[in-house]
């Protein structure tokens, strides 16, 4: 059963230097109160796995927490570059970062293999593309019974799945609605797996579209009221559009993007 | 007005009733102006897992909440990639593109020599090359110089007409692939038999002379390329309305 916990002892427990941490969230219910957790709590040398990478993922690579970024599509959508990202891959600042890099269908499979217990999926890929020979996890395989070539993507099993979600019950059952990405595979594909909740109710609401996670599905929950601020939770808060706008002028430059973590996260480098 | 121009070029090329992915920018610019023009029954489709929206306004990100509010449904991500766009669902796709080739190949993950420390680090594929090899039939959308339109991309995110002496049918692609590269120059088009790109047709005011110049390489050009004609009176209207009113 879900334990309910403070997010600042959620993320202590569940989380260790050098592990592979899952945040998931598709420019919605983005999982950004835990993330800054992660880095208050110093949590370093981190494979970080999100098929989106955006602000999170920009400010966690911009204080050298991130060994290794899976991913596959790394931008502040809508706005341009993720600036933080680029110096790291281009210049190494503040520290080199490897990068295994998928397509989101490639991705989304791979989460798919990972929820399923199984080593692989099979799918139509990456073929024709420069990816392949930079990337690993994709390998091309005969069908068995067609002979058609497809490609295999290797399952992701990280060591923890963090997501962000509108609404848990007092049994610790989560529920989340509107755009739902990848979450639901994310948390079944992690040993471990906490999620940051806008609310906890007595009963949950049926809801259309809703995913539900049985509390036995979940490791730890907190509360996080706004915890996927600047992005959403449907009916819940607004996407915060400024927000990105205003990002890419504080990632383009390092002394601005440093004081601004100082200042508005509470953490240096 | 370059982006209107490459706009409305690609929104008259989609049909009524037609299944269509589309990303944010350029390509749900020219989709939202055919939703609100001739093609009122454009389904829309996007890769956060949202079917058959009517975006209120210019979405910023693919998650906007103005997709997902009009969506006729919200499906998880695995499911969109694999059912409904594997599973030969989308006769359309519109794909943006930093940089795009002689074949239609478009580079979106790195500019320079190495991979490991490019020059310019670009977001990488996304759903591009999925959507390129899946969908019906493909539109690319690039304002177009000669960093832009090169003989060779320095990186295939996404395969075109044909990666070197590769052939889509070689790949095993069921759609099409790009049907045509729309620029804010003009209107290129795969020759059948190499797949190589063509000036088929341009947009008003611009000139064979201008389409060489902003290409890196020698450039085909069909015997008389057409002319686009300037956007209607309604049309600009609905740009003006779309562009007036990005996403707050």
């Amino acid at each position: 059963m879900a334990r309910f916990a403070p997010l600042a002892e959620a993320v202590g427990e569940l989380v260790h230097d050098g592990d592979i941490v899952a945040l998931e969230g598709f420019s919605h219910l983005v999982p950004f109160a835990a993330g800054h957790e992660l880095l208050r709590q110093g949590r370093r040398d981190l494979t970080l796995v999100r098929m989106v990478p955006d602000l999170i993922a920009d400010q966690l690579i911009g204080l050298g927490r991130v060994r290794r970024l899976v991913f596959s599509w790394a931008g502040n959508p809508g706005v341009g570059s993720l600036h933080r990202f680029r110096d790291a891959v281009e210049h190494g600042w503040p520290r080199p970062i490897e990068l295994e890099e998928h397509t989101h269908a490639g991705m989304a499979n791979r989460y798919v293999a990972g929820a399923s217990g199984l080593p692989c999926m099979l799918m139509r890929g990456y073929a024709g593309t420069d990816l392949p020979p930079h990337t690993d996890g994709v390998r091309f395989v005969s069908c068995p019974f067609t002979g058609e070539s497809l490609a295999a993507v290797s399952a992701l099993r990280p060591d923890v799945a963090i997501i962000h979600a509108q609404r848990a019950d007092r049994a610790g059952n989560v529920q989340l609605w509107g755009i739902v990405g990848v979450q639901k595979e994310a948390v079944l594909a992690a040993r471990r797996a906490l999620v940051t909740v806008d609310r906890v109710v007595d009963a949950l609401e049926p809801r259309p579209g809703e995913v539900v996670l049985p509390s036995w599905a979940v490791t730890t929950i907190s509360e996080a009221p706004g915890g996927a601020w600047p992005t959403y939770g449907q009916d819940d808060s607004v996407r915060d559009d400024a927000f990105y706008r205003e990002w890419d002028a504080i990632a383009r430059d390092r002394d601005r993007f440093t004081n601004w973590m100082v200042e508005h996260v509470g953490v240096a480098a | 007005m370059s982006d209107a121009a490459i706009a409305v070029a690609v929104a008259r090329m989609l049909r009524d009733g037609e299944v269509c992915f589309v990303g944010v920018g350029l390509p749900s610019l020219a989709a939202m102006l055919a939703q609100r023009s001739l093609a009122p029954n454009l389904y829309l489709v996007y890769e956060s897992g949202v079917l058959g929206t009517r975006p209120p306004q210019l979405p910023l990100s693919v998650a906007d909440p103005g997709l997902a509010g009009t969506a006729q449904t919200l499906v998880p991500v695995p499911e969109m990639f694999n059912y409904w766009l594997q599973g030969g669902h989308v006769d359309v796709g519109l794909l943006g593109a930093a940089q795009v080739d002689r074949f239609g190949n478009v580079n979106s993950t790195v500019v320079g020599d190495g991979y490991d420390r490019p020059r310019v680090r670009l977001p990488g594929a996304g759903g591009a090359p999925e959507i390129a090899s899946a969908a019906g039939r493909v539109v690319i959308m690039v304002r177009q110089s000669v960093r832009s339109f090169v003989s060779a991309v320095d990186f295939v995110t996404t395969a075109g007409q044909r990666v070197g002496d590769t052939t889509r049918r070689d790949l095993g692609f069921p759609g099409r692939g790009p049907v045509a590269v729309v620029t804010d120059i003009g209107i290129y088009e795969p020759d059948p038999d190499d797949g190589e790109l063509v000036l088929v047709a341009l947009q008003p005011g611009r000139s064979v002379e201008e389409a060489r110049a902003a290409t890196g390489w020698d450039l085909r050009v069909a015997p008389e390329p057409r002319r686009l004609l300037p956007p209607t009176a309604s049309e600009q209207a609905v740009l003006t309305a779309l562009e007036g009113s990005p996403a707050p």
